[in-house]
């Protein structure tokens, strides 16, 4: 049966009206929402929205970290049939512009000071912007900008407005339809504006629906929510499924303590992209470095064994006896604490997607007993296309069309779906929803890939990405710049790569080193460096990553169809690259033609031969002040290897 | 801002403090209103320290009297002192370093544990009360300075700069009506500096406390400060806005020396 996110909350209120909702940890306990305490908060924030004029039809922004009261504004926004519209609560103040302009938006709910000081500086560009309401008062008592005000303020409001006409939000609940529009997603996008993807409540509770299926979410699930609300992962995970599902989520007490969070919690169903596996893994391997020599002999011999039988476990094959004694033990002694570690012992269902995962690190979560698995999907598809099947997953594919999915490959190599749960349309943009929509609902999804034998769909690259080289020893080779970039960042010491390739006649790539573990790698050397920039340029270090791009070059060699896609020199950057200098998106992928533009010295270096060059940056830093890098980068050559001829 | 400053609350008078033959502070008068911050500033060994030292009872001078809200007093200890809602940070850092930071904060309540120890060893039904009250307090001010994360973690472990947040954690625990802080930002980076400016300006305008501070860095003196007061080899040699401090031509020997 189709409804609306608001009626499926009132029926969670209903039936299990002192069933937890939301929980978040403030001063240091976790309090817990009920679903009918939650009804009650929605239907007063919806008052007070409906006193201060929001309508049917009109957009509200929302910006935050995940806060209880910013998930209840949403629930309350569409509960009058308006559209809540969740941004990047990191983007600089000028990125909020062009959706607020874009959706005339009048009314804002945000969570801190820090997102009212960035509205308010943006207040002239944006002249429709009549309302701001924030969470936490902190450092706004005595702000008198005009329609700035409390969430008590609204909520007070609300209950006045309420008690005039109380039937005012009931009546508006009951009027909205499955097919009106729910929710408004703006992509990073990495070229020009961002574009505004508007979802239905059907397409965004159908997928929902068919995500929970597939994994048999009940209302036992404990979910924690710590990624941007602006992302429509988090959206579906922890507001879509969470209605759909009824189950918990729980809301950290700050960005930086989700860590300690992560374990209280003890989530149940548990995603993230593979950069917070990756970051998870890191923190884990440095500090085994420095444990005593015992534990780490412990931990590597245990670790081997995972790798080699742990995988088979998880993919439901039956082990030798010998094995799964040894993997017992292996599990009492290191796996299950390091699970508890990572604060992921109760992890029935983990996911991770939205970029391509390493295999060792796929493996490395697999092997200790985590259902680590891959899903593929977008903004425009409300994330579930593909999904992983228990016991089928695998590093190098996305899993299989699930319930309700139609996929077909195009002539050039795209990947083309059809579904209910297809975007409506980008927002006042219908140029590119024709570019991307088929008159017959095909969604052109603008990867490159294929379903392999056993109908698991694997992707190479962004079509658009994938080049070929041009002269040189490997004229006409394929170049898939992002699977070369994913081999090199699988290491710990590489955080981002940049490939450059495309109709050149070798391939060459930037490099951003792991502050965090060179720096530590550095330490236990007795390296001195002042900070980033001198840490990036010590032949040491750039020896380090030469080592990493001759291992990555010696497994592309294997690889037929891209033994060509080799690194035959790179540099080591001498900043991080960074979303609010623009060579990252929000999402956090390279935005390669920037990049190659901005520092387009450098790729002349590399494809010119130099052995280093001098460079000058600008650089913003968190506080909007701006500054200049500069440095003397290196420039090294790597060693590639022959195409190893594969027998068959 | 809209916080209004309000009478004094703190008066100073004619302050001699010698140590046999060294003079630390010459007959040093300045005053403090209430929901003001008030900083002092003078080079090395101008006697900033011996001053706070004076005010909160650690050093008894041997001439003047200071009077808080009206009630003068000459000889008291340090703990008088806290009792009469003074409290203070320290330059060189006065935590336990193997205590984690929630037990550091939780000490600044001492002042404010009712019960005996035999009650709260036995956790009996009015100390465990008594706890949680306190721990709500604790916790307010760990969500005030955003150490959240670090809750847990032994003091000791912590990098310099948090270690001085915890400092002024503990200060802020006693809920104080004015807070000394002896060179907050001592030994911090740019953004740390950054960092505990703010907090200090937090605490001024939310819990509208009074603050007197000493600071070697200038342009955080009279970015924060309402009045300044200016210390040189024990005397004082300006005392105002600091703009008109600024201007001051003693101010600007002293600190810059001049040409002989």
């Amino acid at each position: 049966m189709l409804t609306t996110f608001p009626r499926l909350m009132r029926d969670h209120a209903t039936q299990r009206p002192d069933a937890p909702a939301l929980r978040e940890k403030d001063f240091g306990i976790w309090q817990t929402l009920s679903w009918s305490q939650l009804a009650v908060l929605v239907r007063e924030l919806a008052g007070g929205l409906a006193h201060a004029g929001l309508q049917r039809g009109q957009h509200l922004i929302v910006v935050g970290e995940n806060r209880p009261r910013l998930y209840a504004t949403m629930l309350a926004a569409q509960s009058l049939g308006a559209i809540p519209v969740p941004l990047y609560q990191d983007a600089v103040a000028g990125e909020f512009v062009f959706p607020i302009v874009n959706a005339g938006v009048a009314f804002a709910v945000v969570e801190d000071q820090e997102q009212v000081d960035k509205l308010l500086e943006i207040r002239p560009q944006c002249p429709a912007l009549a309302h701001i309401w924030f969470d936490d008062p902190r450092g706004l008592r005595h702000c008198d900008e005009p329609g700035v005000a409390s969430l008590d303020a609204l909520v007070a409001a609300g209950r006045h407005f309420n008690a005039a006409h109380p039937a005012h939000v009931d009546t508006e609940v009951q009027r909205s339809r499955p097919e009106d529009v729910a929710a408004m997603f703006f992509t990073s996008g990495t070229t020009g504006h961002p574009k505004g993807v508007v979802h239905t409540h059907a397409s965004l509770i159908d997928r929902a629906r068919a995500g929970a299926r597939f994994d048999k979410l009940t209302e036992r699930e404990e979910v924690l929510a710590y990624l941007p609300l602006a992302w429509i992962g988090q959206n579906v995970f922890s507001y879509a499924q969470w209605l759909t599902c009824g189950y918990v989520v729980n809301c950290p007490e700050s960005s930086a303590t989700v860590g300690i969070d992560l374990k209280e919690v003890g989530p149940t169903y548990y995603f993230a992209p593979p950069r917070v596996f990756e970051a998870l893994l890191t923190s884990v391997m440095i500090r085994m470095e420095d444990a005593s020599a015992p534990k780490r002999w412990l931990f590597r011999r245990c670790m081997a064994l995972a790798r080699r039988v742990g995988p088979a476990g998880m993919d439901g094959q039956r082990l030798g006896l010998p094995d799964r004694l040894a993997y017992g033990l292996g599990n009492l002694l290191v796996y299950g604490p390091l699970r508890n570690t990572l604060g992921l012992s109760r992890v029935r269902v983990a996911y991770t997607a939205g970029e391509a995962i390493g295999p060792d690190l796929f493996t490395f979560y697999r092997s200790i007993g985590i259902n680590l698995k891959q899903l593929y999907g977008s903004t425009e598809t409300a994330v579930f296309v593909c999904l992983q099947p228990d016991h089928q997953a695998r590093a190098d594919t996305v899993g299989v069309p699930i319930d309700g999915v139609e996929l077909k490959v195009g002539a050039d190599g795209e990947v083309l779906v059809r579904s209910a749960g297809l975007l409506k349309g980008y927002y006042r943009n219908e140029a590119a929803t024709a570019e991307v929509l088929s008159p017959d609902g095909w969604y052109r999804t603008g990867d490159a890939g294929f379903l392999d034998a056993q109908g698991h769909l694997k992707i190479i690259d962004r079509a658009k990405d994938v080049g070929r080289l041009v002269g040189g020893a490997n004229d006409g080779a394929m170049f898939a710049p992002k699977y070369v970039e994913n081999k090199l960042k699988f290491f710990p010491y590489i955080k981002e790569a940049v490939a450059f390739g495309d109709r050149r006649e070798k391939v060459c790539a930037f490099i951003n080193i792991d502050m965090e573990a060179v720096g530590h790698w550095a330490e236990r050397r007795n390296l001195p460096y002042a900070g980033y920039t001198d840490l990036a340029q010590k032949p040491e270090v750039v020896e380090l990553v030469r080592d990493c791009v001759e291992q990555v070059n010696a497994d592309l060699a294997a690889d037929a169809t891209l033994a060509g896609s080799q690194v035959t020199r790179f540099l080591v950057l001498h900043k991080e690259l960074d979303a609010d200098d623009g060579e990252l998106t929000r999402t956090r992928k390279v935005r390669r033609g920037f990049i190659g533009d901005r520092y387009q010295v450098l790729v002349d270096a590399l494809y010119g031969g130099r052995a280093s060059q001098y460079i000058e940056t600008a650089v913003k830093f968190e506080d909007g002040r701006s500054g200049m890098v500069s440095a003397d980068l290196r420039i090294a050559d790597a060693k590639t290897f022959a195409a190893v001829r594969s027998a068959a | 801002m809209t916080r209004a400053i309000g009478d004094v609350i703190l008066d100073v008078q004619n302050i001699s403090l010698s140590f046999g033959g060294v003079k630390a502070l010459t007959d040093i008068s300045f005053d403090l209103r209430e929901h003001e911050i008030r900083a002092i500033i003078g080079p090395n060994g101008a006697g900033k320290s011996s001053m706070l030292n004076c005010i909160n009872g650690v050093y008894q001078p041997q001439q003047g009297s200071i009077a808080l809200r009206g009630r003068t007093f000459r000889h008291m200890n340090s703990r008088q002192v806290a009792e009469m809602g003074v409290a203070r940070t320290f330059q060189n850092l006065a935590l336990f370093k193997g205590m984690s930071v929630l037990d550091n904060i939780m000490t600044g309540r001492n002042l404010r544990m009712k019960s005996n120890l035999l009650l709260q060893a036995l956790r009996l039904g009015p100390a465990e009360r008594e706890e949680i009250a306190h721990r709500q307090v604790v916790e307010r001010i760990i969500d005030f300075l955003e150490i959240q994360p670090y809750r847990k973690t032994p003091v000791g472990k912590m990098p310099y700069g948090l270690q001085k947040r915890v400092d002024l954690g503990r200060a802020l625990a006693m809920e104080p009506q004015v807070l000394l802080l002896d060179e907050p930002m001592a030994g911090m980076n740019v953004e740390e500096k950054q960092d505990m400016s703010r907090f200090i300006l937090d605490v001024n305008d939310e819990f509208g406390t009074t603050i007197v501070l000493i600071e070697h860095d200038m342009g955080v003196v009279m970015d924060i400060s309402d009045r300044v007061v200016v210390l040189d080899y024990g005397k004082k040699i300006g005392d105002g806005t600091p703009g008109e401090v600024r201007g001051n031509p003693d101010v600007i020997r002293a600190y810059l020396g001049v040409q002989h």
